[in-house]
């Protein structure tokens, strides 16, 4: 699948690489329409881990002023998309470091390692437990379950399995191991869940 | 398989990312194993519920005050 990806790329290229040529020769429109294109990924990443809209806020403006002035160092190895979602991780890690002023914030904090545990919670779902909810409480809800997580496998979650990135992708953009990620996803997606079950569960024992 | 090399691929599984061969293996044990088989279920459906539920969106008044201030700036620093 990756060779014919790659085939598939290099045949037709992506249409951010023609906007970034027109960015290095000096039309700013062209990046206007990447910001447009982008604004909302890189907000959402940076609310993720920052968990507050203010710094969410500046690390966007930050990380696309970044990427601007750095462009001449975009070598389209990568997709621009990755390598924006890089740079706006690390404004956003940066961003957390400054308001925990002396303390180090690293992808590895929190990480406890039960590796392999087999979930406790065994009741089914309802089929679609998400409807018993309103828009505004299954967002709630979403929030708080995932603002639960440690950060080191929220950032992993967010990045392969809600904005898309590869396991490739995502372990290129934190600096880990693919093995981590991999290790990092499984105890994400299986915590979320469990934690999940809660709110379904009682949901539904609610329902006469 | 035990349960334990089940969840050992769980991810592979949800994510196609297995051999027709442990495709077939990883199936035999769900065809007798409940507890892996909500396990699978339900962890296929938070992602789904996290894939099309927007949690952090950006209403159009921010997005259009955020990007006119990240073109200001990149303006400034040509």
């Amino acid at each position: 699948m990756a060779i014919i990806q790659a085939i598939v790329d290099e045949l037709e290229p992506h249409p951010d690489v023609a906007l970034v040529e027109r960015v290095r020769d000096g039309d700013v429109s062209a990046y206007d329409a990447l910001v447009r294109k982008y604004e909302g990924q890189v907000f959402r990443i940076a609310q993720h881990i920052t968990q507050n809209r203010e710094d969410a806020e500046d690390v966007t403006q930050d990380a696309f002023l970044k990427a601007y002035q750095k462009l001449d160092q975009f070598q389209g190895n990568s997709k621009f998309s990755t390598w924006l979602v890089r740079i706006a991780v690390n404004e956003s890690l940066m961003r957390l470091r400054k308001r925990r002023t002396g303390r180090m914030v690293s992808i590895d904090e929190d990480i406890s390692t039960d590796e392999g545990s087999v979930p406790r919670d065994l009741a089914d779902w309802a089929p679609n437990p998400e409807q018993n909810f309103n828009q505004a409480e299954l967002a709630e809800i979403l929030r708080k379950t995932i603002q639960g997580l440690p950060q080191g496998f929220r950032i992993v979650f967010v990045l392969r399995d809600v904005e898309g990135l590869s396991t490739e992708e995502t372990a290129e953009t934190l600096g880990l191991s693919i093995p981590a990620v991999k290790s990092r996803l499984l105890r994400a997606r299986l915590q979320l869940r469990e934690r999940l079950s809660r709110y379904f569960h009682q949901r539904k024992g609610a329902e006469r | 398989m035990t349960c334990k090399e089940f969840l050992a691929l769980l991810d592979d599984l949800i994510d196609d990312s297995v051999s027709d061969e442990m495709r077939t293996q990883l199936h035999a044990h769900l065809g007798g194993c409940e507890h892996c088989k909500v396990t699978l279920d339900t962890t296929r459906k938070t992602i789904e519920i996290y894939r099309s539920n927007e949690i952090y969106d950006l209403p159009s008044g921010l997005r259009d005050r955020l990007h006119a201030a990240i073109m200001a700036r990149c303006k400034k620093g040509c």
